[in-house]
């Protein structure tokens, strides 16, 4: 489908943990004392628990190769599952919920994942359909999910671990980042491993990758269960540090959509690529917003707000499918390859 | 329980749920179109069917004839079929069936965002002058806006068989649908087809898009028919319309009758998943669905 990008690119005097690094420090050193609780509400918040969701679609889709739309499947599956475990196994620490719960989303992927053991491309595409609607009848079917909550719209419980309590939007931002960053780290071992070069065998010749000795079932199971353990952190992550309530309505067929666009715009099969197209997603609603309500005053009511949010989603979708099918990450790659050359010819 | 089943409603449920399922083959039509042509599983059908609906009815509510209406919306919808082609789908050629998906995916937003961006947001009433009485066939009510929806599938189904069989360009359509690059390679000229096919999806697309406003009105949620017309298709296999039709006959049967029979132990509202789990259980034993072509994997 896409080719690996960036694990060889020309930046020789750099080592290349030092990027991250740089960027960790800067996260968590930095951003607490000068981000404003809007910066962190409205945008750091929402991204961080996106993020997280398209590394996990993407070790499914774009290193694996199955194409899913029930994500937000998963991410209502484990910030239910976190939000029970939390209230009914009395003693059990946050950060064991959490742990749990994304046990909870991979048994449920597992589950879901068991038709690509014989359907492929589309017909798995639909079928994965079947999860989204599921998952979300069930948990707004059942009130025992919601602890029979008049509403179906439950407060999130306190953050804390170990006895120190993340309060606070910051707060909130250093947890989801702590997480987030853990796993990232998580996955990126996991991609470069031989569990990782299994999932691109099978993305890109599912025969021949069973002809060179890949237990081809099993590791599609794998990758299903792996990417959805991770979406269902990242529905923990949306639910109790971001919105601070739990309901199924969130998790509905568009934001599935969602994170699959924001592993298309990033950049298939790159972990950096979910960042980046979280990044996008995120900003660029708030952006047309101001943008809108500058140029056009008035007539940018909320209506047409969202109707032009639409079109203009759409139309980044094809743009980047046609002009930079490898999503920002390429893009990003070229800019800083051509600065380096600059820089290094001067 | 089975001392008095009631025979006569088992076979009100049954035949009322074929005929809902007529209403969902209509749509999946529009898929198989595409699919047979281009191998692209075109999610925008649905918007395409919101859009044509919502042009309509808009050109009604503004006093224009109903045949002028229907004349202008199809030429509407040729021209935005040509339009797919040249910026969508032209630059797009050779690529991956997923890709395109995804760039349908991304269709079809911008499609369901001008539809309302252009016609408004409210809800519109569609009457396309058929009482809905419910007839009495042999003991069974039966509702006749139904009937002539069936009649209509009936007809469209019968007369795109007829082109893909029996003509020139139908023949060719199947030569592109079974491989691009040679048919490229033997001088067909693919623009002009896809032209074609999406121009003919948005006929199929005008025509379920009336059908279902008229039952639904015409509103945004028109393009969520989508999601009823999938399991009908995984169901059928992509590439056959008459997989589309039995799909949506079984479906829609299946369906109602659980939703009766079995929906209370579930504590009702299953019909939002029931037919993905009916369509995944037949995939399992048929992996390209009850009509689909099979796949012959080379490395």
């Amino acid at each position: 489908m896409t080719a690996i990008t960036g694990s060889f690119s020309s930046a020789p005097v750099l080592p290349k943990w030092i990027v991250p690094f740089l960027l960790l420090a800067f996260a968590y050193g930095v951003v607490p004392l000068i981000g404003s609780s809007y910066l962190f509400e409205a945008i750091l918040l929402p991204f961080l628990a996106l993020s997280l969701a398209g590394v996990g679609l993407n070790i499914l889709t774009g290193y694996a190769g199955q194409v899913s739309l029930g994500s937000a499947a998963f991410m209502a599956a484990g910030a239910f599952a976190a939000y029970n475990f939390n209230l009914r196994v009395e003693g059990l620490p946050l950060i064991g919920s959490i742990f749990l719960a994304g046990i909870v989303a991979a048994a449920i992927g597992i589950v879901f994942g068991l038709p690509s053991l014989r359907l492929k491309g589309f017909y798995l595409a639909v079928s994965t359909l079947a999860a989204q609607f599921f998952v979300q009848w069930a948990l707004t079917k059942f009130s025992w999910f919601s602890n029979d909550s008049a509403s179906g719209v439950i407060d999130a419980p306190k953050l804390s671990i170990a006895g120190f309590a993340f309060d606070g939007a910051v707060g909130r931002y250093l947890f989801a980042l702590t997480i987030v960053t853990a796993l990232t780290f998580l996955a990126y071992r996991l991609v470069s491993s031989q569990t990782g070069r299994n999932f691109i065998a099978i993305r890109d010749n599912e025969t021949a990758a069973r002809i060179i000795g890949i237990p081809v079932l099993k590791t599609k199971l794998l990758a299903f269960a792996i990417s959805s353990f991770i979406i269902g952190v990242a529905g923990v992550i949306w639910a109790f540090a971001y919105l601070r309530t739990v309901e199924p309505d969130g998790f509905d067929l568009d934001r599935s959509f969602q994170i699959l666009f924001i592993i298309i715009i990033g950049g298939l099969a790159s972990i950096r690529g979910a960042f980046f197209g979280a990044a996008l997603i995120v900003v660029f609603p708030l952006a047309l917003s101001r943008l809108g309500g500058f140029l056009l005053g008035d007539v940018f009511d909320s209506g047409v707000l969202d109707m032009s949010q639409r079109i203009v989603l759409g139309a980044l979708i094809i743009l980047f499918l046609i002009l930079e099918p490898d999503g920002l990450v390429a893009l990003w790659d070229r800019v800083r390859r051509r600065l380096l050359f600059a820089w290094q010819s001067t | 329980m089975i001392a008095d089943f009631d025979y006569q409603f088992f076979i009100e449920v049954l035949v009322g749920g074929l005929l809902s399922g007529v209403m969902y083959s209509l749509v999946a039509i529009g898929f198989v179109l595409i699919y047979k042509t281009s191998g692209v599983l075109n999610f925008a059908q649905g918007a395409m069917l919101l859009f044509a609906a919502l042009t309509f009815v808009s050109l009604v509510e503004r006093g224009i004839p109903f045949a002028l209406a229907l004349v202008i919306t199809f030429a509407i919808m040729v021209t935005m079929g040509v339009a797919i082609e040249r910026t969508v789908l032209r630059p797009l050629t050779n690529k991956p069936p997923i890709t395109l998906f995804m760039a349908t995916l991304g269709l079809s937003y911008i499609i369901e965002g001008a539809a309302q961006l252009i016609w408004g947001t409210q809800v519109h009433g569609l009457d396309l002058g058929i009482e809905d009485v419910p007839l009495e066939i042999g003991g069974v009510l039966i509702s006749q806006f139904d009937i002539f929806a069936a009649v209509v599938a009936a007809g469209m189904v019968l007369l795109l068989s007829l082109f893909f069989r029996y003509t020139r360009i139908g023949l060719s359509f199947r030569a592109v649908a079974d491989d691009q690059f040679a048919a490229l390679a033997v001088g067909l000229r693919l623009p002009l087809i896809w032209g074609t096919v999406w121009a003919a999806a948005g006929l199929v697309a005008l025509v379920a898009g009336l059908l279902w406003g008229a039952r639904l009105g015409v509103q945004f949620s028109l393009s969520l028919v989508v999601l009823k017309a999938l399991p009908v298709l995984v169901l059928g296999g992509f590439d056959s319309i008459l997989g589309a039709i039995v799909g949506g006959l079984l479906i829609g049967a299946s369906e109602k009758l659980a939703e009766v029979y079995i929906g209370d132990y579930f504590g009702g509202g299953i019909e939002s998943w029931f037919a993905y789990v009916v369509a995944l259980v037949f995939l399992l034993i048929r992996p390209s669905g009850l009509f689909g072509q099979k796949l012959v994997e080379r490395v």
